[in-house]
């Protein structure tokens, strides 16, 4: 009787000639996560994949491979030979193990016979074995409705007996989708667009704008942190640190007050844009929700976007505020992105930032402006920094 | 590097760092151990204490080692409040005291005590009168901190005791001397001051270490219990390397601190000066007279928010303090700023300078300049 871990692939199981070409990638991820804790092997068996490691150390493997992307279920699982006896053994261990760990009073056995060759079919495998389990246990009843716990049998190449299904994010597996340059503030939202368009199987690189020195370095250690935490889900970040003051100060005394922040937010996406060409990221991402401020109007969305070519995926576009806190609270980034320092930079604010801008009025200010000759000088000054 | 924020904690002097150093690695003996090694230990401890008495002109068995000034505020504040709390539960302090010593007060204040907050003037002084007034013949307590931490104003510390004697001659009085120790005049006997309270790193020597001063006629009773070190007043197994660090600075402190207080009490005059003759719309929100710690200064810089211009120093090197914390929620004020009346704007723009023996007035000069670059430089865009 051997331990080992069974990990589902949600989506991925529907991809046709590909599916191959997905299942490595997630194997290459699951690899990363879990190398330096150390495990025997990882192999596939009839759709799902398997780690053999040291049964101690499955807790620690299981927190770190629910953060891969394109899994959907992790199981510790009891894997034996395909022999009815066998089966029989393992399940009453498996049952007592779940009873020694929590209070259990009704329970259902799930077959799953992918091994057709097997004799004994699922419906009756699962009558056996639960009649063997109430001969056994006498506090447990039957329920096949709402139980407490299942008992799940896989019959493959061998047989696999396992009680948890151990929730993980789905999605598709990381670098399956290209390339992503996320712009992460220090707020609750960016993060979190990062997360779901990575769930997607986009790798993440992102970029961030201060200010600095009317911005503190707290402020950019504070998105760092951020960055760090999401790494946890996509690993490295190449995170792009650049200064905007120059821009802002050029917008400051070239520029309309209430056009600051339309002027800003289109630099940004310029210099992203540029940093994606560069580096050969296929979109943009970004934490806009539509309606949440100012410049995050319809019409404050469209004057932005006509800022650059790529696409900009905005993954948050049509939830909640509340619905954006649940999820940044699910992957851990909010109690970092509500600490202070966030911008102290009030003084580029303009008082009543215009909500309606259009883009004729927008490239007609532009013209006071040297563009390009900005746009090159930031990426110029522009800092690199590895989030592992 | 120039170091000006001396307010929130001081470089240790070499010699601590080495004797420090020394001590960790030969002499880390438990000073209650009966062997030679914990006898060892004791020894250095007691000399570290004679220091500290000397420097204060205080008796050895008149000074307690805590973890700080915080705690020292803490255990004199509280175990006057424990000990003498049945004979009354009015208590005065001021409104521009620190942290430390406002939040124990809010503490108290919930539990049914009544506090009095004495007001201050524009340049940070306490009214003598206000505070004969306020004497009840319930007041078991006045708490006054000697040199105000923001803005540097000394309070008449001399003249208080006086009076409370005159109205209550059972008040008792706590000093909160964190950053008045070894920088400004103090006599504690003649004074007549119950409890004093100081830091190690405020003086050049280690953070995690203070001292609190009880006169002998008080026994007080302790927060902390356990195996009744410091006479059973603060149980707990002794910073040993802290201490020694701490006698170490406070004595070669008051081997040349008259010399050094005159020095900087010169540098701050320069500087004030300079900065009057090179930048516009200033305040000074510290009084350069006598009546103010010559280590202080205070400034606010109309148009400039503290905090920007703090990381357009630090860009050159040049560390310094807002007296007012910015953060995303709005702006915490500062509250001893608030209480001499300026303005929020003001409030906004503050720079507290703190300086060292080891400023020279090179240093300042090229403070000054970069102050008035940087200072035009924000005004360009907040003036527009």
């Amino acid at each position: 009787m051997e331990k080992v871990l069974s990990v589902s692939l949600g989506e991925i199981a529907l991809k046709g000639l590909n599916r191959k070409y997905f299942e490595d990638q997630l194997i290459k991820n699951m690899r990363r996560v879990i190398k330096d804790i150390g495990f025997e092997k990882i192999y596939k068996e009839q759709g799902k994949i398997y780690i053999e490691a040291e049964e101690h150390n499955f807790p620690q493997m299981i927190n770190r491979l629910k953060k891969v992307f394109g899994l959907v279920y992790i199981s510790p699982c009891i894997r034996i030979e395909k022999n009815e006896e066998k089966i029989k053994d393992a399940s009453i261990v498996a049952i007592r193990e779940k009873i020694d760990k929590e209070k259990i009073n009704t329970f259902k056995v799930d077959t799953n016979r992918a091994d057709k060759n097997f004799p004994i079919k699922s419906p009756e495998l699962s009558r056996q074995i639960g009649g063997l389990i109430l001969q056994n246990f006498n506090e447990l009843k039957v329920d096949v409705h709402n139980p407490d716990t299942f008992l799940y049998i896989d019959i493959k190449q061998n047989a696999y007996i396992y009680t948890d299904k151990i929730k993980g994010y789905g999605g598709l597996p990381l670098g399956t989708n290209g390339k992503g340059l996320l712009l992460l503030s220090g707020g609750i939202d960016s993060p979190v667009a990062g997360f779901l368009m990575a769930k997607r199987g986009l790798e993440i690189s992102a970029v961030h704008y201060h200010s600095y020195p009317f911005t503190s370095e707290r402020a950019e250690e504070k998105v760092k942190d951020l960055a760090r935490i999401l790494s946890r889900y996509v690993g490295r970040i190449k995170m792009y640190s650049i200064n905007l003051l120059e821009i802002q100060k050029e917008i400051n005394s070239k520029c309309k007050e209430n056009e600051m922040t339309i002027l800003s937010r289109r630099f940004m996406m310029k210099i992203a844009g540029r940093i994606a060409e560069r580096e050969g990221i296929n979109a943009l991402i970004t934490g806009e929700s539509l309606g949440q401020v100012a410049s995050q109007t319809i019409e404050g969305i469209s004057v932005t976007n006509k800022s650059v070519d790529i696409p900009v995926l905005r993954p948050l576009i049509g939830l909640d505020k509340v619905d954006i806190i649940d999820i940044a609270r699910d992957i851990e980034t909010f109690e970092t992105s509500i600490l202070p320092f966030e911008d102290c930079c009030t003084v580029f604010l303009p008082k009543h930032p215009v909500t309606k801008p259009k883009i004729e009025d927008i490239l007609k200010s532009e013209e006071a402006l040297d563009v390009e000759t900005l746009v090159d000088k930031a990426i110029e000054n522009m800092e690199l920094i590895i989030i592992e | 590097m120039i170091y000006l924020d001396n307010c929130a904690t001081t470089k240790p002097r070499k010699e601590v760092v080495d004797i420090m150093q020394k001590s960790m690695i030969e002499d880390f003996g438990n000073p209650s151990s009966l062997h030679r090694l914990g006898m060892k230990s004791e020894q250095k401890i007691k000399i570290a204490r004679e220091h500290i008495a000397n420097a204060l002109n205080v008796n050895i068995n008149e000074i307690y080692f805590t973890s700080g000034g915080t705690e020292s505020n803490n255990i004199a504040i509280q175990s006057i409040i424990s000990k003498f709390g049945k004979r009354g539960k009015h208590i005065i302090t001021t409104k521009i005291e620190h942290p430390s010593v406002l939040n124990i007060m809010k503490n108290y204040e919930q539990q049914g005590f009544d506090i009095t907050y004495l007001n201050v003037d524009n340049q940070g002084y306490i009214s003598l009168k206000e505070l004969e007034n306020s004497i009840r013949n319930d007041t078991i307590l006045v708490s006054i901190m000697h040199v105000n931490n923001e803005i540097g104003s000394i309070q008449p510390i001399f003249k208080i005791k006086d009076i409370i004697k005159k109205v209550n001659p059972n008040t008792l009085f706590h000093v909160d001397g964190i950053q008045g120790f070894g920088k400004v005049e103090l006599a504690l006997k003649k004074w007549e001051i119950d409890c004093y309270s100081f830091s190690g790193h405020k003086v050049y020597g280690p953070k995690g270490i203070g001292g609190l001063f009880i006169d002998k006629k008080l026994i007080l009773n302790p927060l902390i219990f356990g195996g009744n070190q410091e006479k059973g007043l603060r149980s707990g197994t002794e910073n040993l390397t802290g201490i020694i660090g701490f006698g170490e600075a406070v004595k070669i402190m008051s081997e040349n601190h008259k010399i050094e207080i005159e020095n900087i009490r010169e540098l701050k005059e320069y500087f004030a000066q300079k900065i009057e003759e090179e930048i516009p719309y200033i305040r000074f929100n510290t009084s350069l007279d006598e009546n103010s710690s010559p280590y202080i200064i205070n400034i606010s810089f109309n148009h400039v928010r503290g905090e920007v211009l703090l990381h357009y120093l630090e860009d050159k090197e040049i560390y310094v303090s807002t007296t007012s914390a910015c953060s995303s929620k709005g702006t915490e004020k500062s509250h001893v700023l608030k209480s001499i009346g300026l303005k929020n704007e003001e409030i906004e723009g503050s720079i507290r300078f703190c300086f060292s023996y080891e400023i020279t007035k090179e240093d300042l000069d090229y403070t000054v300049k970069v102050l008035k670059e940087s200072v035009a430089d924000i005004r360009q865009i907040t003036m527009r």
